[in-house]
Order: C-alpha cells, then sequence, then structure tokens
C-alpha cells in the first residue's frame, strides 16, 4: 500500500507530462514528423504489434545476450585482477582510462568483425559497453572491505579464500549491482545503436531507422516506446535481483 | 603459566622510519585484566596486534598460551575487538556473534545455543535478528564482544573498545564488561586513553611513553572487587589514578599539546 502512495507523484507527473504533450501537439498543430500525438504513437504500437513487438523481442535478446557475456566477463575479469594485487596496479589505469573511451563508436567496426546481419555483432556492441563499468566498479568493490574486517578474519586464522568469500564478495555485491543498473542501460543502447549500422530486417533498431528514412515518424516513435519499455523492463529486473541477493543494505532500497 | 609472554619485543615500520615499539617486557597470569594506557601514538595498538600475530615484531618473541603467537592465532586462542565494531553488515546480529563459530567448524545447533547465551550475555536477545545499523553504538560494540566472546578464547584483546562512545554508555558498558569477566575468568588486554576507565577495570595498568614505545611503569590496582559504581568515589581510586597520571607526565616531556588535554580532560 505504502509502495503505491509512493509513486503516486511520479505517475501524476508522467500523466501530466504526457497529456501536455498531447493537448499542445493538437492545439498547435505540430506536424507528424517533428512529433506524433502520444495517442498516435499508442495507436501505432497496437497496429503494428506484430512486427514492433518481435522485432523488439529480437533486439532484446541481443541486448540480453551482451548484457549477460560483458557483465560475466567483468565479474571474471574483476575477480581474476582482484585475486592478483599486482596485476590490478598495473591494469587498473588502463581500464579507467579505457571506461572513458566512447566504445560505441566502435560499434560500426563491429559490423565488419562479425556478420553486419548476424546478432552476434550487435551482442558485441552491447558487451563491450557493459564489460567496462562491471569489471571497474566490481574490482572497487571488492577492494572496498575495511582493513579490520580482514584483519578481524585474520584473528580467526581464516584463509585469503575465506576472507574473499566472507568478507570482500559481500562488500563487493553492492557495487556490482550499481554497475549492472548501469549495464543494463548500455546494453539496450549498444544493441540498438548496433543496429543503426545495418542489420536483420527484423531488428527494432533497423526497423526505427528505416521509419524514419521513409518519414513514418509514428512508426518509429513507436519503436522508440518498445525500446523503452523493453529497456526499463530490464533494469527492473536488475533492481528485483538486487533486493533479493542485497537484502541488507539500509540504502539500495531507494533505487 | 603465564597468558601472554612478550619478551624484548621491538617494532619499527620501515615506513616513516618509526620506532613504534623499543624492547617491551610484559607478563599476563591467567585471569589478570591489564590495561595498556599512553597518548596516541605511543604504540599500544602496535603491541596488541602483535600480541595477537597481526603484524610480525622486529625483534623479540611473543608467547600466548605458551606457544609462538602464531601458532597461538592458527588455535583461536584470542578474541580481538577494535573501537569501531567491525560488524559485517550483511549479518544479523546473531549470524555476526556466530562467524567466529563458523570459522572453526561448530555445527548449527552447537552455534545456536553458544549464540543465544551470548546474546543473554550482553542483553541483545530481542535484537538477534536486527542487522547492526539498525543498532545504536553501544550496542554494536556489545554485539563485538558477544562474538569475540563467543568461544571462550582464553584471552581478550580490546583496542579502545568504548572509545567512540559517550561517557554514560562507557561506564555502563564498563560494569557490564567486568561482569561477563569474572563470569569468564578470562585474561584481558585492554587498550585505552581513559585513566580513569583504565583505573575502574583493571588489576594492573601499564603505562607506556611514545617515541619510542616504551614502558614507562606498571600500577598495580589493589581496589577490591567486584567493583561498582561506587567505587569510583573511594580515596584510594583517586590515589590510583594520581598515580598513574603522575607517571604519564613525567614521561610525558614528548606529549603533544592536544594529547595532554585529552588526558588532562579525563580528571
Ligand atoms: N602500518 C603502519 N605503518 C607505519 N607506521 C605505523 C603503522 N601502524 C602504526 N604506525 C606508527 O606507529 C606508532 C604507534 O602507532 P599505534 O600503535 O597505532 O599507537 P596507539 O595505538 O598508541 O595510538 C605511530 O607513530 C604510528 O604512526
Ligand atoms: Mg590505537
Amino acid at each position: 500500500m505504502k509502495r503505491i502512495v509512493e509513486w503516486l507523484p511520479a505517475l501524476a507527473v508522467f500523466v501530466l507530462v504526457v497529456g501536455l504533450w498531447e493537448g499542445l501537439v493538437r492545439a498547435l498543430h505540430v506536424q507528424q514528423f517533428l512529433l506524433p500525438k502520444p495517442s498516435t504513437i499508442v495507436s501505432v504500437f497496437w497496429s503494428d504489434r506484430h512486427t514492433l513487438w518481435p522485432a523488439g523481442w529480437y533486439t532484446f535478446k541481443e541486448a540480453l545476450g551482451g548484457f549477460a557475456i560483458g557483465s560475466g566477463l567483468g565479474i571474471l575479469a574483476a575477480t581474476i585482477v582482484g585475486r592478483f594485487r599486482t596485476l590490478g596496479t598495473a591494469l587498473m589505469p588502463i581500464f579507467i582510462a579505457a571506461n572513458a573511451v566512447p566504445i560505441i563508436a566502435f560499434a560500426p567496426i563491429f559490423g565488419a568483425w562479425f556478420n553486419p546481419i548476424s546478432p552476434r555483432s550487435k551482442m558485441a556492441v552491447a558487451g563491450v559497453l557493459c564489460f567496462l563499468p562491471v569489471m571497474v566498479n566490481t574490482l572497487r568493490g571488492l577492494n572496498s572491505a575495511k582493513p579490520r574486517q580482514i584483519e578481524l578474519m585474520r584473528s580467526y586464522a581464516a584463509s585469503e579464500l575465506e576472507i574473499w568469500r566472507r568478507v570482500r564478495v559481500p562488500t563487493a555485491l553492492p557495487f556490482l549491482f550499481t554497475a549492472l543498473k548501469v549495464a543494463s542501460v548500455l546494453a539496450m543502447i549498444g544493441a540498438i545503436v548496433g543496429e543503426y549500422f545495418g542489420g536483420s530486417l527484423n531488428a527494432l533498431g533497423v526497423l526505427i531507422n528505416n521509419a524514419a528514412d521513409v518519414f513514418q515518424f509514428p512508426l518509429a516513435w513507436a519503436g522508440i516506446l518498445v525500446a523503452s519499455l523493453l529497456g526499463i523492463a530490464l533494469y527492473g529486473a536488475v533492481v528485483a535481483a538486487e533486493r533479493v541477493v542485497v537484502r541488507w543494505a539500509p540504502d539500495t532500497r531507494d533505487a | 603459566m603465564s597468558v601472554v609472554e612478550i619478551k624484548g619485543v621491538t617494532k619499527t615500520f620501515a615506513q616513516g622510519n618509526i620506532t613504534a615499539l623499543e624492547n617491551i617486557e610484559l607478563e599476563l597470569q591467567p585471569g589478570e585484566f591489564v590495561s595498556l594506557i599512553g597518548p596516541s601514538g605511543c604504540g599500544k595498538s602496535t603491541l596488541l596486534r602483535v600480541v595477537g600475530d597481526l603484524t610480525p615484531p622486529t625483534h623479540g618473541t611473543v608467547t600466548v598460551n605458551g606457544k609462538p603467537a602464531h601458532q597461538a592465532r592458527k588455535d583461536g586462542d584470542y578474541g580481538i575487538v577494535f573501537q569501531d565494531s567491525v560488524l559485517f553488515d550483511w549479518r544479523t546480529v546473531a549470524k555476526n556473534i556466530a562467524l567466529p563459530l563458523e570459522m572453526l567448524g561448530w555445527d548449527r545447533e552447537r552455534r545456536r545455543t553458544r549464540v543465544e547465551e551470548m546474546l543473554d550475555l550482553v542483553e541483545l536477545r530481542s535484537f538477534a535478528d536486527h542487522h547492526p545499523w539498525q543498532l545504536s553504538g553501544g550496542m554494536q560494540q556489545r554485539v563485538s564482544i558477544a562474538r569475540a566472546l563467543s568461544f571462550e578464547p582464553a584471552l581478550l584483546l580490546m583496542d579502545e573498545p568504548f572509545g567512540a562512545l559517550d561517557e554514560m554508555t562507557r561506564e555502563r558498558l564498563n560494569l557490564e564488561l567486568l561482569s561477563i569477566w569474572e563470569k569468564l575468568g578470562s585474561t584481558v588486554v585492554f587498550v585505552t586513553h581513559s585513566i580513569s576507565e583504565a583505573v575502574f577495570l583493571s588489576t594492573r595498568v601499564v603505562v607506556m611513553s611514545p617515541r619510542p614505545g616504551r614502558i614507562a611503569g606498571v600500577v598495580e590496582i589493589d581496589l577490591p572487587n567486584p567493583r561498582t559504581a561506587e567505587t569510583r568515589y573511594t580515596p584510594r581510586f583517586f590515589e590510583l589514578v594520581t598515580k598513574v597520571r603522575e607517571l604519564l607526565r613525567s614521561r610525558g616531556e614528548h606529549l603533544l599539546p592536544e594529547e595532554e588535554e585529552l588526558l588532562e580532560a579525563d580528571r
């Protein structure tokens, strides 16, 4: 019950913005290619559901694949680098620098490396986008255990492995989930932008791109709506997983 | 057999070329409650960590329960309590107390019984399923003490355990700690900044002086047991406090003004 009450203000703002959008477009006779009415977008979202929704699902699978591979490798790399401190000090500056590189700029290159039509090139873009934030944040988390906590474990004659399992990993989990939330968004961006540079005809990015090319702006907008809903769903799934895994933290509830 | 035997311990830190401890000699008999007192930086924490084999001495040897300190640590011969309670946020109060028992491989049933005993001992039974951040500082420190005592170590090492607490909580926990100590008969090494706390709790107060860290003197505390809140008002208590203060002063020519103040504030 409390949850619903908490959501009310956001819902009110959302309804207000959409209502205002609808009203202004109607009142000012805004051209459709500039900005279609929300009602038009929703009706296309429904009427073209047989092409839009499968396209969304196709792209979602690419994003999900990239998210899983990129995040998985990020966690793995953080684990390996975290285990060997010297490796970490050598690689960390490089990773942080790499994290600032606009990876999305590589999207056309991935098209050349993999078959541009295959979903694998999009998964690669999404995966590379996910890898660095997950890796950097997880590593930071693994190294965030307090020296006193480690010392306490050593007073119990704990092995490195036990310190890892009982202290470093739990400490890293909130960091990991922060990164996974970012990665979930990046994965959708990676997949769709990857498709803007070419891809299967039943992919959402291709559909949006083609619709815009032939001035079918309501269809393009409906495609964006599908992408948004799927992006929110993926993000929401990560938040839900976080709630289950990081039950203890008092300050993760507001995510 | 003495519980702790510190022989000629010197500890230097290459970093900053600091002699944190110089030629420390100290022996603790079973059941003793020994406080280490001195201005900050005189090596109290370092001495405690050397005894706990958390850092090796540069020279000298430490024996705990007749064994080298390293072996004693491997055998779980001591429990340690730090100034900040060092609880794990992802564990409930009960699970925090059970941690050393898990490490020692106790089975679930045995752990549960012991944790309940410990919760009763520190009067936190109704908080068993709370997480650390839901507790006050004093309660957190009681959890930390319960955890250190849970596996009945022969030796309890405490590094300014009540330093972060307000005066009233601190005095209450002092009384609680004494009653626990009397009940369990363990040997305690207790680091503190506070002269009155050291005198009130201890059977012996070891006064340390800084740069390099040395033992400036030892004061036997012959106050009657059990100690109560009234003990603090007895003339003997004042005499002993004065004695410790004078020892601190006589070696205090190296004290920084703010350290002098800290010790003064304790009067
Ligand atoms: N890990 C360390 N590296 C270098 N110097 C240290 C380290 N630990 C403690 N010291 C130094 O050793 C001295 C004693 O420190 P410490 O034992 O913490 O004092 P106390 O607990 O009495 O305040 C201080 O001068 C401190 O700066
Ligand atoms: Mg200290």
